[in-house]
């Protein structure tokens, strides 16, 4: 009897931990589009490496980019984004912490799409910048796919843009966010 | 017996929530997401270079799969002419060379030396990339063939008539491995054999071995100091038309502006290509043998990578 208690009690336990619902992605899409109207040439970058998970019930969105797999049009560009503006053996990971604001909003469990609003910490470049991000989840079965589209201010992240080039490199660079995460 | 079990069943879900809730900060989850990623690849080193080209000699730097690259390499005459060939800005020879990137591991190239009018073309195979945690040094094969269509050093011992067109080539094998040893630092070594079709064998062997080392030192992001040297191990002392030939030293500068990368330096040798770098270095800076050159490098990108395809 103690025993069938006790693996009750067990399966009790890692019944919860299953309830503790996680959605994972590994191949997230990241895009920056940093173009200026005097940019020569569109500066846009895109990622398909990004590693993203989601605790639908804490609300609570993490994000990692691996610098270096952006990749752009022009390989010397490429060169140019990693070692000199991002730093990227320095700083080999974008980073994002943070949580759904208004998650009662979201009904998990119910095919549709929901606004977010979702704050937290984003660190680019080894600084780190409070931020809110306006996205969209859509839910469809144990799928979801969330969508965001924001500013980031290259000097918040301390991206050193030198005087010549300093026109034709946007001082906002626009992010784009596409991610498909599964149910873990 | 059941009103217990239900109890029990219902403590333990009630500690396992309070245990999900403190457990669940963000940082745990970054750390779970961490913990699934490490499982990845080992990350690639890249950059170990700017360019595919230190000074004279190829890097282990490859252009990537589609991706042209138009070189012009410029030697002038020796620092000591003096003031009458304005310290060797009047006396000059060329390289223009034209490099394509097959995929992101093999690159071929040609190019046409001013310099006894040689053409010449090579291939160049990444083989080892280094990584993080891993692999420690990049690898890459660097073989090129070449022909002098102009004058050709014949020896004494070899009549004209029988001079034949395979006399004019020369075939270079190398090996080239580096390190990045840091963001700022890396460092490249260069067996090297260079095989002449045409010597006095009488005095001399086809093949030239040598060593080459070279490194580069960041001294701001886009600013590098570079060096490259090559020791051979074969004596080559009065092969070039009977002068002597030393071993070439170069030191320089990589600057790097937008889509150009701009190469200046100071190379005791007069021409540009593995032959005449190793053959026909008949200068030495111990008497003033040095010339000031440099390379201009332009990239166009003919294939866009499958993530730009539309």
């Amino acid at each position: 009897m103690k025993k069938i208690v006790l693996s009750l009690f067990i399966l009790a336990a890692l019944n919860t931990q299953v309830n503790a619902q996680k959605y994972m992605s590994r191949t997230g899409k990241v895009v920056f589009d940093a173009t200026s109207p005097k940019s020569p040439e569109k500066i846009e970058g895109i990622n398909n490496e990004t590693a993203s998970l989601l605790n639908s019930a804490s609300g609570e969105f993490v994000f990692q980019v691996p610098v270096k797999s952006f990749k752009m049009e022009k390989e010397l560009m490429q060169q140019h984004f990693n070692e000199n503006y991002m730093q990227s053996d320095k700083f080999p990971k974008a980073e994002f912490k943070g949580k759904i604001e208004n998650l009662a909003a979201v009904n998990f469990t119910k095919d549709g799409s929901y606004t977010v609003a979702v704050v937290g910490n984003l660190t680019i470049h080894g600084e780190t910048q409070k931020i809110a991000i306006p996205g969209m989840l859509t839910v469809k079965g144990s799928e979801i796919t969330a969508k965001a589209k924001f500013p980031v201010k290259l000097a918040d992240y301390k991206i050193d843009i030198p005087g010549v080039v300093a026109d034709k490199i946007a001082k906002e660079a626009n992010i784009m966010i596409d991610v498909l995460l599964n149910k873990k | 017996m059941l009103k217990y079990l239900v109890a029990l069943f219902l403590s333990a879900s009630a500690v396992n929530a309070v245990h999900a809730q403190s457990a669940d900060s963000t940082g745990d989850l970054m750390e779970e997401l961490e913990g699934d990623t490490k499982s990845g690849k080992k990350q690639e080193v890249e950059y170990t270079f700017k360019a595919t080209r230190l000074i004279n000699g190829s890097t282990v730097e490859n252009l990537a799969h589609g991706v042209l690259d138009t070189r012009i390499s410029h030697r002038f005459g020796n620092l000591n002419q003096g003031a009458e060939n304005f310290f060797g800005i009047d006396n000059a020879y060329t390289r223009i060379g034209i490099d394509y990137g097959i995929t992101n591991r093999i690159m071929v190239g040609i190019g046409h030396n001013v310099l006894s009018k040689e053409n010449d073309g090579f291939v160049k195979v990444k083989l080892l990339k280094q990584l993080e945690g891993g692999m420690p040094v990049t690898v890459s094969y660097f073989g090129s063939a070449s022909v002098l269509t102009g004058d050709a050093i014949v020896p004494s011992s070899i009549d004209d008539d029988d001079f034949k067109y395979s006399d004019r080539l020369t075939f270079t094998h190398q090996l080239l491995i580096a390190r990045k040893f840091s963001p700022s630092f890396s460092l490249q070594l260069t067996p090297t054999m260079l095989h002449l079709n045409l010597v006095d064998s009488s005095k001399y062997s086809n093949n030239i071995f040598a060593l080459g080392v070279s490194g580069r030192m960041k001294l701001s992001k886009r600013v590098a100091l570079t060096g490259e040297y090559f020791y051979r191990f074969t004596g080559m002392d009065n092969y070039y038309g009977g002068q002597k030939t030393y071993n070439s030293l170069s030191l320089g500068f990589d600057i790097e502006t937008g889509g150009h990368v701009f190469q200046l330096h100071f190379t005791n040798s007069m021409g540009i290509s593995e032959r005449a770098v190793l053959a026909q270095t008949t200068d030495t800076w111990e008497k003033g043998g040095v010339r000031y050159g440099f390379n201009i490098s332009r990239v166009f990108t003919i294939l866009k990578p499958k993530e730009f395809k539309k």
